[in-house]
């Protein structure tokens, strides 16, 4: 006796099979080469921003206001804090969507959780670059010697 | 899923348990990275305020905290370069357990070499 059984993906599924009719494109295979290709590029970015301010000279004890305006006179590290910036932030919201989709079963909680992830993703993102972009070295308390 | 405490290829194995860590190192990370963020932002309002803050940091408890979050930054990085190798090196799915032994040989030699430098810059001689 034989049966025949539809090809997946054939469209003659029993209807409430078929998962919504909305696809995501190639959203998520995107997302995979993303995370690999970024996190290629942060073990770069986050090695030197270490190296740089923890292992050279006096490391932690070097840190201060007057540290960073050193390091953000030069474009060279303007850029790369943008880049670490960006790249971190949307490496990790990536990976937290990921971990949400895997443990919130509900799709009430689903959702909330993502739109506070992804509010707080945009909040740190335009932070971090305005801060880089509109660095003032002569800001409320400096007393850097250009600034005096 | 296999039921069975023996296990099965992956479950219970140095696969699962490296998925395990890298997911919580990742989000480790993550909520440092957003803490870190609105720290340094400090440097757009006030010199002082952003100091006052840094010392928080350079304090030797703190320097405790910072070592563990720079072993949990290494363990991501290497294992996340070996999830890379296992996915687009034609051997990578063949060797992926040695290359996870790999990873703990270079993770241990990196970050003794960062404890080292950085304890003992934290916790005095300067
Ligand atoms: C304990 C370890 C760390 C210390 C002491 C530290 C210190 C600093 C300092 C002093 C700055 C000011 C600018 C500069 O020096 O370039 C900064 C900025 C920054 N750091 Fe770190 N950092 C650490 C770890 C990390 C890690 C692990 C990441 C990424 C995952 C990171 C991401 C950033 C970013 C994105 C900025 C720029 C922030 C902005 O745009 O306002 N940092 N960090
Ligand atoms: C140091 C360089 C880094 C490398 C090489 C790296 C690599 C990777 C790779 C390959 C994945 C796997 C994605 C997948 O399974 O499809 C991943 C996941 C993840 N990464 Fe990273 N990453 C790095 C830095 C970071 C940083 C700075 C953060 C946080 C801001 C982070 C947070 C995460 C999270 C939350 C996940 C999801 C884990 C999961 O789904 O189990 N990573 N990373």
């Amino acid at each position: 006796m034989s049966v025949n059984i539809a090809a997946p993906r054939s469209q003659r599924l029993d209807p409430k099979y078929v998962r919504g009719p909305k696809s995501r494109g190639n959203f998520e295979m995107l997302a995979w080469l993303f995370m690999r290709l970024s996190g290629v590029v942060l073990v770069v970015l986050i090695f030197g921003h270490l190296f740089a301010n923890l292992m050279t000279g006096t490391g932690i004890n070097a840190l201060s206001f007057g540290f960073v305006a050193g390091k953000w006179a030069n474009p060279v590290w303007q850029f790369w804090d943008l880049a670490l910036l960006w790249l971190s932030m949307l490496h990790g919201t990536n990976g937290v969507r990921t971990i949400i989709n895997d443990y919130a079963e509900k799709h009430a909680t689903r959702a909330w959780l993502k739109g506070i992830l992804y509010v707080a993703t945009i909040f740190i993102v335009v932070l971090g670059s305005l801060v880089i972009f509109t660095f003032d070295p002569c800001v409320a308390g400096s007393d850097l010697a250009q600034c005096r | 899923m296999s039921k069975t405490s023996s296990g099965t290829l992956y479950r219970g194995r140095e696969g699962m348990w490296s998925w395990v860590g890298h997911r919580v190192t990742g989000v480790v990370i993550f909520l440092f990275l957003l803490v870190h963020v609105l720290d340094t932002a400090l440097v757009r309002v006030n010199a002082d305020a952003y100091n006052a803050v840094i010392a928080t940091y350079q304090n030797p408890l703190m320097a405790l905290g910072e070592t563990a979050l720079v072993a949990a930054i290494l363990f991501h990085a290497f294992n996340g370069l070996r999830l890379i190798l296992v996915d687009f090196w034609k051997q990578g799915t063949k060797y992926q357990r040695q290359l996870l032994w790999g990873v703990l040989g270079v993770w241990i030699v990196v970050f003794a070499a960062f404890a080292i430098r950085h304890l003992s810059l934290a916790f005095g001689g300067h």
